[in-house]
């Protein structure tokens, strides 16, 4: 009978009144105010002064303001760069955004085996074997121990140890390990090629709608269908197929030495590779304790009840445990990616050059230590900013429900 | 009857575990031979263990060269490191340049002064580390320390001769761009912690959350560019701070942000009943915040601290990059020096050693730390 | 005659949208006691969390021990001086000694010299029947323990007025009689309390007056016999059903 009756606590007959605030030192929201009045003024007050002397110090050397000087002739030579670049033609805004991309080329790439080797170790540090945890352990805790701006010293200098090209150590006439570099058998780029990889990206987003199919399917009959015959035709019969028709061409090309050193085939610098080692094996130190003490959150009772109710190992991992862990691994692992990529920065040191090395020199050249840093300053934040909405996004979609 | 069995049957009644699954043996059938995959991997490991153990003691103590001899003028011929290189360790750079790397180029007989200031501050780690110790008295006891390094390290009074920052150099740099930054950093770091928490005045918060969230999203590089280089133009024209002042007011900046993120989680974590039984008391917000909330809240986050703590002890290492001479600086100047230039390896592994002792040291007392507490804790 | 302690008058109170108070009016004289009781979010928790403030409302009056309960700061310590709480999951300070919990506040907010604060305290601890825990920590003590010395903590501030929101609710079953005894023996000094509880036997046998709430109103209250013998309404015959099945 009561339950018929709607909840007058919901159904409110009236909203809530204003409050109104008195103009008394005893009244909370009048002395919250005045005290952020106070505390305002104060830093306001700081911020004038430093600012004032930082604009007499700027007049004083004859400095310019501004951000013309992305537009003057840059004059930085630039070691490695995605995009074409002449330092007496390119500007410095040009020079700055071959930066940024050097940054993303190094933690993009450093994330991902980052990831893969952390993960690696992560379970080592869970095996069975006394060795492996072992091992994997004196590993986390060592390269934990020890600063990052040595360690990236220490693969610099030996990759620069490494035979001259024409003692190269190698791997058949692929790879080619030499003080100049790592130089790598190329694929000749066509564009059947890059068909061949839209392709693929189209085929992953039919098996997305695949999957999704198939999950209607299971709800209405009980029966999945088998996932593996229209992968097969979407990742790789599809991508075959746009290539094939487009020419079907396959060419690579070969290091091959001339000279003091090799000529075409692709190159990883050494700057690049000693960041791009140094990075992955300390950040992975990082993220195998996260895999590890996400594994371990999940409690032995879910895998017990899973198995007890006849799940099947992988079943197990994918429905009940995976998802369990993965709430718990992926806040710090997204603060160690955040973590990869600010450490790229200590590219100055050796010599790669990333945004902050170049906006250096920029700052060095033009004078204009405001603007360097605030360019830094722009690109790693606007980096974080994305991380952290995404990880805000994640949290709120993933959260437990809980009363 | 069952007497008689008893007493001639007992070895049967008292069974013993079979031989291969107790004691060493049986530890090695679980560990490392549980099962076919588990031994390859072992025979694996182990094989590669022994060939890098072998190799690295042939190089490392075998081969290796101590020391050199000197030519007239006290320059070292290393011809002997050079032959060997590759084969053996040269340790003889070490032996050469310890006193360089460790204090710089702090004035050859007054270098007693930075060794007691390098004691002072184990010190005060191993003092700080004890429970025993953490009571009021403890703040005391760092600033009495800080200022016997300060006093220890310039001079000037008590009859020690004056040595300006500019002669400053090695591991005391590193230890004091570190100590000074802590103890500056962390009461900063709690008023910017209870300010982001608060919710009467919103002007506070969202400046406290500004200067955090700036802070973490860049690198520790930019915050060291930006105090190198812009502070100059911050003061007055005439007004010189010097490099070690600015690196020192970066690494509290640097270090007040992410120590506010721990100790915000360390207030969070407190159960809302603990503020609503001190207001019900009558406490004022300070008289609440003082006595109730942050000795609460700061013994729950010491493991975290000390964690953060030795990140930043290794982030010292990056004022490389802006020319202040710390420890790692020290180690590159060095091997700046013509003789010595090829035995880079040699020196990154002195240096390696140093920050080891000192980071594993710290890091497994948080370890113990961490587990003491949550025994006591989970009682 | 005695003078009322404690007036409610037409007090509401919102959440967001949630109107969780609904023109709540309620005197307690002095020296009385009275039990709130009801379902589970029928707001008796949020009502005497108002009359010392941890919650506040926004329509409606109360006035504690004659003065008028608002944001104004001045009010509200004086408030807070004179009116005691015992909390449900106790709310001791678990880094300070039993005596210092005690103490703690009668040092600070009344200003009371050392010696004298603790004197106070063991005169209280020896009242709740446990003088030999002063120098023991919260943890070292059983949830029946650690309550007595919350009450004995709001005790030492000599207040007027004593509110009791579930105090036994976290208690295991053998320990909620030596914390009943308490408030029995507390309630025969004269204390004015108001009691939020589900403990009958208790209301039978102390409380002059048992308050029914249900969905944020008052819908019932009377002296205990009267309510617990002769419901009048649907829904406090509903609720005693369902209190009462367990026995």
């Amino acid at each position: 009978m009561s339950q018929t009756v709607a909840d007058p606590r919901l159904v409110a007959a009236r909203a809530a009144p204003k409050k109104r605030m008195r103009l008394s030192w005893s009244d909370p929201l009048f002395r919250a105010i005045v005290w952020q009045i106070v505390i305002i003024g104060v830093v306001a007050l700081v911020a004038w002064y430093l600012i004032s002397n930082t604009i007499a110090n700027l007049d004083a050397r004859h400095i310019a303001t501004g951000f013309a000087f992305l537009d003057r002739v840059a004059g930085i030579p630039i070691g490695e760069s995605l995009l074409p670049y002449n330092p007496a033609v390119n500007t410095y805004g040009r020079a700055l955004l071959i930066g940024v991309l050097n940054t993303i080329k190094v933690a993009a790439i450093g994330v991902v085996l980052a990831t893969i080797l952390g993960t690696l170790i992560g379970i080592g540090r869970l095996s069975t074997n006394w060795l492996l945890a072992r091992l994997t352990a004196f590993y986390v805790e060592t390269l934990r121990d020890i600063p990052l701006l040595l360690q990236l010293l220490f693969w610099y200098t030996i990759l620069q140890g490494l035979p001259a090209p024409r003692q190269a150590l190698h791997i058949g006439s692929t790879l080619f390990l030499t003080n100049r570099g790592l130089k790598i058998a190329e694929l000749d780029w066509q564009p059947a090629d890059t068909g061949a990889v839209v392709a693929f990206l189209i085929g992953v987003c039919g098996m997305v709608l695949w999957s999704r199919y198939a999950d209607r399917r299971q709800d209405a009959t009980g029966v999945r269908p088998s996932a593996w015959p229209v992968a097969l035709l979407l990742l790789i019969g599809l991508p075959v197929a746009i290539w094939a028709a487009m020419g079907a061409p396959f060419a690579i090309d070969y290091p091959s030495l001339r000279g003091f050193n090799f000529q075409g085939g692709g190159t990883v610098s050494p700057e690049y590779f000693a960041l791009l080692i140094g990075l992955v094996t300390y950040t992975a130190s990082y993220i195998a304790e996260i895999v590890r003490s996400g594994i371990l959150a999940v409690p032995k009772g879910q895998w017990e009840a899973a198995g007890a109710l006849g799940l099947r190992n992988s079943e197990v991992l994918r429905q009940v445990i995976l998802p369990q862990a993965l709430r718990v691994i992926i806040p710090p692992m997204t603060s160690q990616y955040l973590n990869l990529t600010k450490n790229s920065s200590l590219a100055v040191a050796i010599g790669y050059q990333d945004i902050v090395s170049i906006a250096n020199t920029t700052l060095n050249q033009t004078g204009q230590a405001i603007e360097g840093i605030a360019v830094i300053m722009a690109v790693y934040l606007t980096i974080s900013l994305s991380i952290s909405l995404f990880m805000n996004w994640y949290n709120a979609r993933i959260a437990l429900v809980e009363r | 009857m069952s007497t008689s069995i008893a007493a001639s049957g007992h070895a049967a009644t008292r069974e013993r575990p079979p031989i291969g699954s107790v004691g060493v043996v049986g530890w090695m059938r679980t560990n490392l031979f549980g099962s076919v995959w588990s031994t390859a991997v072992t025979l694996a490991l182990g094989y590669i263990i022994v060939r890098v153990l072998f190799a690295v003691f042939e190089w490392g103590v075998v081969h290796a060269i101590w020391s050199v001899p000197y030519g007239k003028n006290g320059i070292p011929d290393t011809s002997v490191c050079q032959n060997v290189k590759g084969v053996g360790a040269c340790w003889a750079v070490l032996a050469d340049k310890y006193r360089l790397i460790l204090f710089g180029r702090y004035p050859y007989d007054e270098q007693w002064r930075p060794a007691i200031v390098v004691l002072l501050f184990i010190g005060l780690y191993v003092v700080s580390a004890m429970r025993r110790f953490w009571r009021k008295e403890l703040a005391l006891i760092w600033v009495v320390t800080l200022a016997l390094v300060a006093i220890l390290m310039w001079g000037g009074v008590l009859g020690l001769p004056l040595v300006t920052e500019d002669y400053w150099g090695g591991l005391p740099i590193t230890l004091i761009l570190a100590t000074f930054g802590l103890a500056f950093a962390f009461p900063l770091s709690v008023l910017v912690a209870l300010g982001r928490r608060s919710t009467k005045l919103p002007a506070v918060k969202v400046l406290c959350v500004l200067y955090v969230e700036l802070i973490r999203g860049v690198p520790l590089i930019s915050v060291l560019f930006m105090a190198s280089v812009m502070f100059p133009l911050f003061m007055p024209a005439g007004v010189n701070i010097d490099k070690l002042l600015r690196a020192q007011i970066a690494f509290i900046l640097f270090a007040g942000a992410y120590l506010a993120e721990v100790v915000r989680g360390g207030l969070q974590a407190l159960p809302k009943g603990q503020t609503e039984a001190a207001d019900a008391l009558g406490l004022s917000y300070w008289q609440r915040t003082g006595f109730i909330i942050l000795p609460q809240a700061l013994r729950l986050v010491i493991p975290p601290l000390v964690n953060t703590f030795i990140g930043f002890f290794k982030d010292t290492s990056l004022v490389l990059i802006i020319g202040l001479f710390d420890l790692l600086t020290m180690g590159k100047v060095a091997l700046s020096d013509p003789p010595w230039q090829s035995f880079s390896t040699e020196v990154y592994i002195g240096l390696a050693v140093i920050y080891i002792a000192f980071c594993f040291a710290m890091s497994k007392y948080s370890r113990n730390l961490e587990r003491d507490l949550s025994r006591a804790r989970n009682r | 005659m005695s003078a009322p302690a404690i007036v409610l008058d037409k007090v509401n109170k919102w959440y967001g949208a949630m109107h969780v108070l609904r023109d709540v009016s309620l005197t307690v004289m002095e020296k009385e006691r009275v039990v709130v009781c009801g379902p589970s979010g029928s707001g008796k928790s949020t009502m005497i969390r108002c009359i010392n403030r941890l919650e506040s409302h926004q329509e409606g009056q109360i006035v504690v021990d004659g003065t008028e309960l608002s944001d104004d700061l001045r009010s509200l310590d004086t408030i807070r001086r004179e009116v005691g709480m015992v909390f449900q999951s106790f709310n001791l300070f678990p880094h300070l000694t039993i005596l210092e919990n005690c103490t703690l506040a009668p040092i600070w907010v009344r200003k009371m010299p050392k010696a004298q604060a603790e004197e106070l305290a063991m005169e209280y601890l020896s009242r709740v029947k446990i003088p030999e825990q002063a120098k023991k920590y919260p943890g070292q003590l059983s949830g029946g323990q650690q309550q007595r010395v919350a009450i004995a903590r709001a005790l030492c501030m000599k207040p007027k007025i004593m509110l009791f929101d579930e105090p036994t609710s976290a208690l295991d079953p053998e320990m909620i009689k030596e914390v009943l005894d308490t408030m029995i023996g507390l309630a025969e000094t004269g204390m004015t309390m108001v009691c939020v509880t589900h403990e009958m036997g208790f209301a039978r046998q102390v409380a002059d007056r048992v308050v029914f709430m249900d969905r944020g109103e008052i819908v019932e209250s009377g002296p205990p016999n009267e309510l617990f013998e002769n419901p009048q309404t649907d829904r406090l015959k509903l609720f005693l059903s369902q209190i009462l099945r367990g026995h």
